[in-house]
C-alpha cells in the first residue's frame, strides 16, 4: 500500500519545510517537486536533495493537473509532493487530495507558511481585518475581478491582499509597479473612484525570505520603485487600527501624514 | 487614334459623373464574353480592329487563351460618343468560370450594369443563372447580349422566322430569371425589352451587332440582317453595325450613371449607417465627400509591385494621399493614381467618385478591402464581408525540386495569393510544406501553370491533389461537461446541427459576426426559426459555418472568459476530432458554467481544454459524419458520345441531374464527388474525341456514404500522421 504526502516548503528555501515534512520526504519512495505555482527565490535543489538524501524529480503543471500517473504511483508506493508555500492555501492541490482519498490512498499533510498567512504579519496588519483576495493577472488574461474585490473591501473598510500573476514556466513575474499600473488602468476604465494615485498601498517582495522588502506609500510613489527579484505582492489597506498604523510606519516606512488619513476614528 | 490623347479626354470626362457608366460582363464559360470585351476595346481604338477578335487582349495569361476563358478580371476605361455627348465606360471584366466565384463577386460590387452574354445556340444555362443571380444580389442592372447569331444562320440554317423565335425564347428565359431573382422593386424595371434597345444581338467573333432601335433607325428589319449574312456580306454588317456601338449605346441608355446607381446600390451593398456623413456622401456619389474606395482586385506588376484597383464610391483620390485599409489596419501612401486602358495603365493626377481607379504603392492591401483617409477609419463601416459561394475544396503540397529555388517559389505563391483571394496558400507547421488550396482540380491546374510562368519554369514536385472534407453531426445532444485541467472550472455545452436555412444565411453573408445582434436575432427568428433569446446570445459565427451561443443567464465571470471561450471554439471547429478536418454546421450552446472567481485559476490554459473536452465529447457522441465536396458538371455533348459520358459519370459515384436535348447536342448536368474528379477532364476528353465542352462548379457538401466513412477517416488520419482510429467521447472526459 502506498501513500501521498503533501509537503509545504514555505516561501523562501528548503529550510521552510517543517520537521514533520522532512520526515515524510525522507521516508518516501518517490519525491516530486512542483515549481509552477510560485517561485521560491532561494530554493536550491541540490541542498534540498542533500537534506532529504533523495533524488527530487521536478514535475510540471500538466503532470500535476492530470494526476493519473502520480496517483497510480501513490497507490503502490510512498509518494511525497513538495509544494511552494502551503499545499492547500493560495494555490490549492485539494482536487488531487480528494481523488487520492476517493481511491483510498492514505494522505498526509505537512503544512507550511503561505503568503496568505505571512503577508499580513510582514506589514503589521491584523489578519481578521482582511477581505477577499484576488490576483491581478497579465493583460492577456485580463480580468477586473481585482478591481471589484478592492471596491467591495474598501467599502467595508477591509484590507485587500492582491496576488500578482506569475507564470513560472514562462519566466514571467508581475512586479509591484506593473500591478499598480494595471489597477490604475482599471480605474480609468471604470471611473468608480476605488483608487487614486494617492491611495495608500504596500508592496511586498520575497515575503518570508531573509531579503524580503516591504514598502508602503502613495500608489504613484510605489509605481516608480524597484522591488527587485520576484515574487511580489500588493496590499491595499482599508481603515487602520492605530496599532496597525504604528506598525506600518515602522515596518513599511509609511509617512505619518499619509497614515493619519487612513486611521479609523469611529 | 493615339492613346494618350484619349486618356486626357477620359480623365476630364470622368469628373462628369452623369456621363460615366460602370459595367461588366456576366456570362457562361465560352459564351464569348472575352471576344465581346475585345470588340469593345477595338471600338475605342485601343487595339486594331483586325486582331480584336483574335487577340483576346483581356486575357493576360496564355493559358486562359488556350482554355478560352478569362481567369482574372481586368478593368479598362473606354470612350463612347452618343447623341453628340461623350461618355466614359469603365469596363470591369469578370471571369465566367464559376470555380473562381470570389472574383465575380468582387467585380460585381464595383459595377452598376452587367452585360449578360448568352450564346444563341446554347441558350440560358445554369451558370448564366448563377452569375445573373449573383449580379442581382449586388443590384447590378442586367442587360442582355445574345451572341453567335451567325451560328443560328450558318450552322443550324434556321429561317429568319425560326431565328426570331429562338431569340425570343432566350429573352423570355432571361426575363423569367429576373422575375425570380431580382429584388421586388426591380422585377419589372429590369426585365429587358428588345424594342427599347435593352437587348443586343450579334457576333462578337465577326464584330457586328445591333439593337432593334438601331436597325429601325437605318430603315431595316431583322430579316434584312439575316439576308445580309446569308449573302456573305459580313464586311457591310461590320461597317454598318459595329458591335461596340450596339453594346455601348445600350449601356449609355440603360445602365444608370453612378449618381443614380449609388442611390439604390449603397444601401444594399454596404451595411453601414446610411444617414452618417460617409453614408450620405456615398449615396450621393459626392466627389467632395470623405474618400471611400472599395477594392475589387489586386494584381502584382513585375515592375511596379501591387496594383490595387477599385471603385471610388465617394471623394477624390490624388497622388500622394495617405489611405487606410480597414481590413489590413494599415496606412499606405498612393504613389500613383492611374486608370486602365486594357493591359496598360495610364497615370493621372486624381480620379473622382463614381469611377474605377488603379493605385500604386499600397502594400498589404487585398481584394475586398475598403480604403479611406486615416481620419475616417473609425467612422467608416467596411463593405460587407465578401460572400464566398464556394470554399477551397482541393489542396496539394508543393515544393521545389532544388532547394535553391525555394525563395522564388515562395515569392510567386505569395503574389498569386494576393491576386487570387480564392487561392489559399498555407504552410504546414509540422512538415514545413507549402500547401496550395483551390476551388477545384482545374483551379489548381491553372495555378500550377501560372506558377511555372512566374518562376521561369523552376522544377517543382507536388503531391496528388487532396480533397478537403468537413466533419459534421446528425443529432442534438447534451449537456456535456468539460473540466479545466486544474478542475476548478466547469463548462456545460449542448451540440446540435445547424438548420439548412441558418447555414444558407451565413454563407450568403446575410448574417455575420460583426452585425448588430438585435438585427441578426430578428433575421434568425423570422427566417430560420430561432428563439430570440438564443439568437441574442450568439458569441461567434465561424467561417466554416458554425455558431457559438452563450445560453447562460447572469452567470458570474462569463464575460471575462468570453474571449478565451471563443478562441477555443474557433480552434476546435477548425480541426474536428474525427480527422482534424474543419467542422461544418455545428451549433454549440453553453448552457451552464462554473467559473473560478480568481482569474489566475481560469486563464486560457484552463478554459481552452475545458471547452475542447465539452465540445468534442458532444460532437463525437452525436453521430458524427464526414462531408465531402460535390462538384456540378454542366456539359454539352454530341448525342453519339452520351453513352460513354454517362458511363464515366456512373463510374465516379456521379449522378445525372438533368438531361435535355438541344438539336443534336445533349445538355447534361451531373453531380460528382470531387474526390473522383482528378482524372475526369482527361477521361471526358478522350471519351468524346474532344467534342464535348463543360464547366464545373462547387455544388454542395454531402455526407460520405456510410459504407466508405470509416475507411475515408482512416486514410485522412494516416496521411496526417495520426493514429488510424478516431478518438471516442470518453477520451475527452476527465475524472
Amino acid at each position: 500500500m502506498g501513500s501521498l504526502s503533501f509537503i509545504g516548503l514555505g516561501l523562501s528555501d528548503e529550510k521552510g519545510m517543517s520537521l514533520y515534512g522532512l520526515e515524510l520526504a525522507r521516508a518516501a519512495d518517490i519525491v516530486l517537486l512542483e515549481t509552477y505555482t510560485n517561485v521560491m527565490p532561494s530554493l536550491n535543489i541540490q541542498s534540498l536533495e542533500a537534506l532529504i538524501s533523495k533524488e527530487v524529480r521536478r514535475v510540471n503543471r500538466q503532470f500535476i493537473e492530470d494526476g493519473n500517473s502520480l496517483l497510480r504511483d501513490a497507490s503502490e508506493r510512498d509518494v511525497a509532493l513538495l509544494v511552494p508555500g502551503d499545499p492547500f492555501v493560495a494555490t490549492t492541490h485539494i482536487e488531487l487530495r480528494v481523488r487520492a482519498e476517493r481511491m483510498g490512498i492514505p494522505v498526509r499533510v505537512a503544512n507550511a507558511p503561505s503568503i496568505i498567512s505571512v503577508a499580513p504579519g510582514v506589514v503589521g496588519l491584523q489578519n481578521y481585518k482582511f477581505g477577499r483576495s484576488a490576483t491581478i493577472t497579465f493583460p492577456d488574461n485580463y480580468s477586473e475581478v481585482p478591481y471589484d474585490t478592492l471596491s467591495q473591501n474598501r467599502k467595508a473598510g477591509l484590507h485587500t491582499l492582491l496576488f500578482l500573476d506569475l507564470r513560472a514556466e514562462e519566466g514571467r513575474y508581475m512586479s509591484v509597479p506593473e500591478g499598480i499600473s494595471l489597477l490604475m488602468q482599471m480605474e480609468s476604465r471604470r471611473h468608480e473612484g476605488v483608487i487614486s494615485p494617492g491611495t495608500l498601498m504596500i508592496g511586498i517582495a520575497r515575503a518570508g525570505s531573509p531579503d524580503q522588502l516591504v514598502r508602503g506609500g502613495r500608489a504613484e510613489e510605489l509605481a516608480s520603485l524597484d522591488f527587485g527579484p520576484p515574487p511580489h505582492s500588493l496590499i491595499v489597506p482599508g481603515r487602520l487600527h492605530f496599532m496597525e498604523a504604528e506598525a506600518l510606519e515602522v515596518l513599511a516606512k509609511v509617512d505619518r501624514s499619509l497614515l493619519s488619513k487612513n486611521i479609523d476614528r469611529s | 487614334m493615339p492613346k494618350y490623347k484619349q486618356t486626357e479626354e477620359i480623365v476630364k470626362l470622368m469628373s462628369n459623373k452623369l456621363n460615366v457608366r460602370n459595367i461588366g460582363t456576366l456570362a457562361h464559360v465560352d459564351h464569348g464574353k472575352t471576344t465581346l470585351s475585345d470588340s469593345l476595346l477595338a471600338g475605342a481604338g485601343l487595339i486594331s480592329q483586325k486582331i480584336a477578335a483574335q487577340a483576346l487582349a483581356l486575357d493576360y495569361v496564355e493559358i486562359e487563351q488556350l482554355r478560352q476563358m478569362t481567369v482574372k478580371a481586368a478593368n479598362v476605361s473606354l470612350l463612347h460618343e452618343r447623341n453628340g455627348q461623350n461618355y466614359v465606360i469603365n469596363l470591369v471584366d469578370t471571369p465566367g468560370h464559376v470555380d473562381f466565384t470570389g472574383h465575380v463577386t468582387r467585380s460585381l460590387r464595383v459595377m452598376d450594369g452587367g452585360i449578360c452574354v448568352v450564346d444563341s445556340v446554347e441558350g440560358v444555362m445554369t451558370q448564366t443563372e448563377t452569375v445573373l443571380r449573383q449580379g442581382m444580389d449586388e443590384r447590378v442592372r442586367p442587360l442582355l447580349y445574345i451572341n453567335k447569331i451567325d451560328r443560328l444562320i450558318k450552322e443550324l440554317r434556321l429561317t429568319p422566322q425560326e431565328v426570331q423565335e429562338r431569340l425570343l425564347k432566350i429573352i423570355r428565359d432571361f426575363n423569367s430569371l429576373i422575375e425570380t431573382y431580382a429584388d421586388p422593386e426591380f422585377k419589372e424595371k429590369w426585365k429587358v425589352n428588345p424594342n427599347k434597345g435593352q437587348v443586343a444581338f450579334g457576333s462578337a467573333l465577326h464584330k457586328w451587332g445591333f439593337t432593334l432601335p438601331i436597325i429601325a433607325s437605318k430603315g431595316m428589319k431583322f430579316s434584312d440582317i439575316v439576308d445580309a449574312y446569308n449573302k456573305g456580306d459580313i464586311e457591310r454588317l461590320q461597317k454598318e453595325f459595329p458591335l461596340h456601338v450596339a453594346i455601348l449605346d445600350m449601356v449609355v441608355d440603360h445602365v444608370p450613371n453612378p449618381v443614380e446607381a449609388q442611390k439604390y446600390r449603397i444601401p444594399k451593398i454596404w451595411k453601414g449607417d446610411i444617414s452618417s456623413p460617409i453614408g450620405q456622401a456615398m449615396l450621393n456619389c459626392d466627389e467632395n465627400g470623405p474618400l471611400v474606395i472599395c477594392v475589387n482586385k489586386v494584381i502584382v506588376d513585375p515592375h511596379a509591385g501591387p496594383v490595387v484597383t477599385g471603385r471610388v464610391f465617394s471623394g477624390t483620390v490624388h497622388e500622394g494621399d495617405i489611405l487606410y485599409g480597414l481590413m489590413a489596419k494599415t496606412e499606405g501612401r498612393v504613389q500613383q493614381v492611374s486608370l486602365y486602358m486594357g493591359p496598360y495603365r495610364e497615370i493621372t493626377p486624381s480620379i473622382s467618385a463614381g469611377n474605377i481607379v488603379a493605385l500604386l504603392g499600397m502594400e498589404n492591401i487585398r481584394a475586398g478591402e475598403t480604403l479611406v483617409r486615416t481620419q475616417d477609419k473609425d467612422k467608416m463601416y467596411p463593405f460587407e464581408k465578401m460572400k464566398y459561394i464556394s470554399d477551397p475544396v482541393v489542396t496539394m503540397a508543393i515544393e521545389p525540386k532544388y532547394s535553391r529555388d525555394l525563395p522564388k517559389l515562395i515569392d510567386a505563391l505569395h503574389k498569386m495569393a494576393i491576386e487570387d483571394p480564392t487561392l489559399s496558400i498555407k504552410i504546414n507547421q509540422e512538415t514545413g510544406e507549402y500547401l496550395i488550396a483551390g476551388m477545384g482540380s482545374l483551379h489548381l491546374e491553372i495555378a500550377l501553370w501560372d506558377l511555372n510562368q512566374r518562376t521561369g519554369g523552376i522544377e517543382i514536385t507536388t503531391t496528388p491533389p487532396i480533397v478537403v472534407y468537413r466533419e459534421s453531426l446528425t443529432k442534438a445532444l447534451g449537456p456535456f461537461e468539460g473540466k479545466s485541467p486544474n478542475k476548478h472550472n466547469r463548462l456545460y455545452v449542448t451540440v446540435e446541427p445547424l438548420n439548412e436555412k441558418t447555414m444558407e444565411l451565413i454563407q450568403q453573408g446575410v448574417i455575420h459576426e460583426d452585425m448588430d445582434p438585435r438585427e441578426r436575432a430578428k433575421i434568425l427568428r423570422e427566417q430560420a426559426g430561432w428563439d430570440t433569446d438564443v439568437a441574442r446570445g450568439i458569441w461567434a459565427i465561424d467561417s466554416y459555418v458554425n455558431i457559438l451561443v452563450d445560453a447562460t443567464k447572469g452567470l458570474q465571470y462569463m464575460r471575462e472568459i468570453k474571449d478565451t471561450v471563443i478562441q477555443a471554439f474557433r480552434l476546435n471547429v477548425a480541426e474536428g476530432p474525427l480527422a482534424r478536418e474543419p467542422i461544418r454546421g455545428l451549433l454549440v450552446k453553453i448552457v451552464d458554467a462554473n467559473v473560478h472567481e480568481d482569474p489566475a485559476h481560469r486563464g486560457p490554459a484552463q478554459i481552452m481544454p475545458a471547452m475542447r473536452d465539452a465540445m468534442f465529447q458532444g460532437f463525437l457522441s452525436a453521430n458524427p459524419i464526414l462531408l465531402e465536396p460535390i462538384m456540378k458538371l454542366d456539359m454539352k455533348v454530341p448525342q453519339d458520345f452520351l453513352g460513354s459520358v454517362t458511363r464515366i459519370i456512373a463510374g465516379k459515384r456521379g449522378k445525372i441531374i438533368s438531361l435535355e436535348q438541344i438539336d443534336q447536342t445533349m445538355h447534361l448536368v451531373a453531380e460528382i464527388p470531387v474526390a473522383e474528379t482528378f482524372d475526369l477532364s482527361d477521361q471526358l476528353r478522350s471519351a468524346t474525341a474532344g467534342k464535348a465542352f463543360w464547366g464545373t462548379e462547387f455544388a454542395r457538401w454531402s455526407p460520405v456514404p456510410s459504407s466508405m466513412l470509416a475507411e475515408t477517416i482512416r486514410k485522412i488520419r494516416e496521411r496526417k500522421g495520426l493514429p488510424p482510429e478516431p478518438p471516442k467521447p470518453e477520451d475527452f472526459m476527465s475524472m
